[in-house]
């Protein structure tokens, strides 16, 4: 099953290379990982997108507690959470197709950041799933780039993952 | 006043009142060496290879309370120390290792003895730190003590380029040290305990399983309270041994892979398991999915919270620190209220007494060659089971561990994780220093003792009267053994051929070394070997070649599907 679990860690050099070994060490799945620091700069919140039985992710959480430098994990998809995340594709955009991929981005509430006479960059935001069916909706022979920061995600209400 | 960052390194170790430093000196540690031999409250303890060093401090560690603290140059330094280091993290041992590094305008690009210690070591240590400001020094030094010895115990690595042990900053080392990231429990769950208890009373089959968490978290008086009140069976394992007195009527021998007969069918059999301090891997419960049918009860005591339901799942998972866990165990037990199945306590001592009836670890004791068992045996005897015994690592070992009977901890010192060859001696030497006035003795073999033999020069250099104990086989025995059981009998570039004349290489290092063929002459060689009191005595048994170590599970296999005499 697929988990979506945010760490709050130490803001120190060798951090990330702490959780990225430890995920490959013992064989954990990462499909994505993100990480930036918070809005106080001495911790970093991350954001790791992986899968596993309960038994392993209860592992993955006590091993992620066990490193020095993590502060707090809580595993978002245990109760109501929002996930976003940001897709830039570029994409072809002459004669007919120009029209075409304009619509398409607005029906996806996606924006136009960058225009040239034959590509478009499109930035879309939102669940994974939706970046997907947006490339799916697309003429596939059309996409030049695609570039996606990987999930973000935040509890709801008042559920809050701070110190 | 200000002091260089070297200068700050050693007051940082005589503030925790770091008695020993065993280390090896190279380019990148030469202001810390400076210092080092500018003051006598820390010894420096040179050996010969900085593995040596690692598992010297290890032993010292081991053998103690107390942090082992080691030193070492940059580049090979630390690559030499890793085995070592790994070797630690592997058995939960407190360790500082202090390590040079590269000045810091040079990291990064490939500087003479340059490697990225911080990155090598990463996955076997507790925690590690690259310190780039000689303010940092002090700060990162407390808390590499504090996190290597409070929790579940462990390897700490402090990088130190080397112009930062030049660059001068105030010092004032801290009292008291907290961490927002850091926060190991110590107190079990009062509800998780009470419901244990229950447990423990209404079990049929009750059985306790102890690990080196006994050992580390020094509990082993609340342990053996615990067991004498509840009268239930009680194994240790290779790492738990002398947690509880090996002579007692309620111990029922090491389990595992090469446990007694009597403890694993306990353990397979059991309807209540009270685990403490032990994590269940695979050399003790073999292959898990055996292990859950039948199905059992599981209580289990762990500091570390990520030992809990790993390999097997746990019913009442109790996380704390041993000692202040059973104690509160005993309190309650005290209380009065709680009393045990005794009709069907009695049954199944009637069960496991049967099962020790097969006297599981029989060997030919009228044999005309020396059996590895005897000389175990008669080094229990001679040294009256109060010594403190290293090993290395392979049927040794396993002997060691199966005929030297521990009534104590901290007298069993050896690699039981990682299972490094090449442990023993230095070890010793680490175990010697710490308890100047105990007999200290290596169980060892010729091939193990190969591994590290080098640091026989650092004992006589420290005047260590270290006894080894050889079994030479020549043979990797443990290899050989799963060769002749596992591989069709073809022995693999086990047999060790070319052997030195160990007695001449002893007297070479300026020891004394001693050649036993016969086993009339084992328990005369062991006397006189431990009346020398002063001297390192190397003695190389000659024993049989083929013998096996046994009971023993397969790999993969489960508890009771073990192979017998």
């Amino acid at each position: 099953m697929r988990h979506i679990v945010s760490v709050l860690l130490e803001n120190e050099a060798g951090a990330l290379s702490r959780v990225a070994g430890l995920f490959s060490a013992r064989g954990y799945n990462i499909e994505s990982l993100t990480v930036a620091p918070t809005e106080d700069a001495t911790l970093s919140r991350m954001t790791i997108v992986t899968s596993g039985s309960d038994e392993i992710l209860e592992q993955i959480t006590k091993q992620l507690n066990k490193l020095i430098d993590v502060v707090k994990v809580v595993d978002l998809s245990e109760g109501d959470h929002i996930e976003r995340e940001l897709m830039l594709v570029k994409v072809r955009a002459v004669g007919k197709d120009r029209e075409e991929m304009k619509r398409m981005s607005d029906i996806f509430r996606g924006r136009i950041i960058d225009v040239t006479d034959k590509d478009y960059t499109i930035e879309l935001t939102g669940t994974g799933s939706k970046l997907d069916a947006f490339l799916k909706a697309i003429d596939s022979t059309a996409i030049l780039e695609t570039v996606r920061t990987g999930a973000s995600g935040i509890g709801r209400g008042d559920r809050v993952l701070k110190l | 006043m200000q002091l260089t960052g070297a200068e700050i390194v050693i007051r940082c170790l005589q503030e925790e009142g770091v008695e020993h430093v065993f280390g090896y000196p190279g380019g990148a540690v030469l202001f810390i060496y400076d210092e080092l031999c500018k003051q006598n409250k820390v010894k420096h303890i040179l050996v010969r290879h900085e593995q040596g060093a690692l598992h010297a401090a290890d032993g010292y560690a081991r053998s103690t309370q107390k942090v082992g603290v080691a030193l070492v140059t940059s580049g090979p330094g630390v690559t030499n120390a890793v085995t070592g280091i790994a070797t630690a993290y592997t058995d939960s041992i407190p360790l500082v290792v202090i390590t040079g590094q590269v000045p810091t305008y040079a990291i990064g690009e490939d500087a003479f003895q340059e490697c990225d210690t911080v990155g090598i070591t990463r996955p076997c240590v507790k925690h590690n730190f690259l310190v780039r400001d000689v303010k940092d020094i002090a700060l990162t030094i407390k808390k590499a003590f504090y996190i290597a010895s409070t929790g579940r115990p462990g390897p700490v690595v402090v990088d130190i380029p080397k112009d930062v042990t030049a660059a001068k900053a105030d010092f004032s080392y801290p009292e008291k040290i907290t961490m927002r990231s850091y926060n190991p429990v110590t107190k079990g769950h009062p509800g998780q305990i009470k419901k244990a208890i229950q447990l423990l009373a209404a079990a049929k089959r009750p059985m306790i399983y102890t690990g080196g968490g006994v050992i580390l978290g020094d509990a082993s008086v609340e342990l053996t309270q615990l067991v004498r009140t509840l009268g239930f069976p009680v194994t240790n394992t290779l790492m738990g041994l002398g947690g509880y007195p090996a002579t007692d009527r309620q111990f029922v021998g090491m389990l595992g892979m090469h446990g007694t007969y009597e403890a694993n069918l306990a353990m397979q059999n059991c309807d209540v398991l009270f685990a403490i301090g032990a994590r269940f891997d695979d050399r003790v419960i073999g292959n898990p999915k055996h292990f859950f049918d039948p199905k059992r009860t599981i209580i289990h005591i762990d500091v570390d919270p990520s030992s809990i339901s790993k390999r097997v799942k746990v019913d009442v998972p109790i996380v704390g620190n041993v000692r202040d866990v059973l104690k509160e165990f005993n309190k309650q037990l005290d209380a009065g209220k709680t009393s045990v199945d005794a009709a069907a306590l009695k049954s199944w001592w009637t069960q496991i007494e049967e099962w020790r009836g097969s006297d599981c670890l029989k060997y030919d004791r009228a044999s005309a060659i020396i059996k590895p068992q005897f000389v175990v045996q008669k080094l229990y005897e001679i040294t009256k089971g109060d010594a403190i015994i290293t090993s290395d690592v392979g049927q040794h070992q396993m002997w060691a561990a199966q005929f030297y009977k521990f009534n104590k901890p901290r007298r069993w010192i050896n690699s039981g994780g990682l299972g490094t060859m090449g442990f023993g001696l230095p070890a010793a030497m680490g175990a010697q220093l710490a308890n100047p006035k105990a007999t200290v003795a290596c169980v060892t073999g010729e091939a193990s003792i190969q591994m590290c033999i080098q640091e026989l020069s650092t004992c006589k250099q420290y005047k260590l009267p270290i006894k080894m104990v050889m079994l030479n086989n020549r043979y990797m025995g443990m290899v050989r053994q799963w060769q002749e059981f596992f591989h069709g009998n073809r022995y693999a570039e086990s047999y060790m051929d070319a052997l030195p004349d160990f007695v001449k290489l002893a007297e070479s290092y300026g020891h004394v070394g001693m050649r036993i063929d016969k086993p009339a002459d084992v328990e005369g060689a062991l006397k006189e070997a431990f009346a020398r009191k002063k001297d390192l005595v190397f003695m190389d048994f000659v024993t049989d070649q083929t013998e096996n170590v046994f009971p023993m599970v397969p790999g993969g296999k489960g508890l009771s599907e073990m192979i017998l005499v």
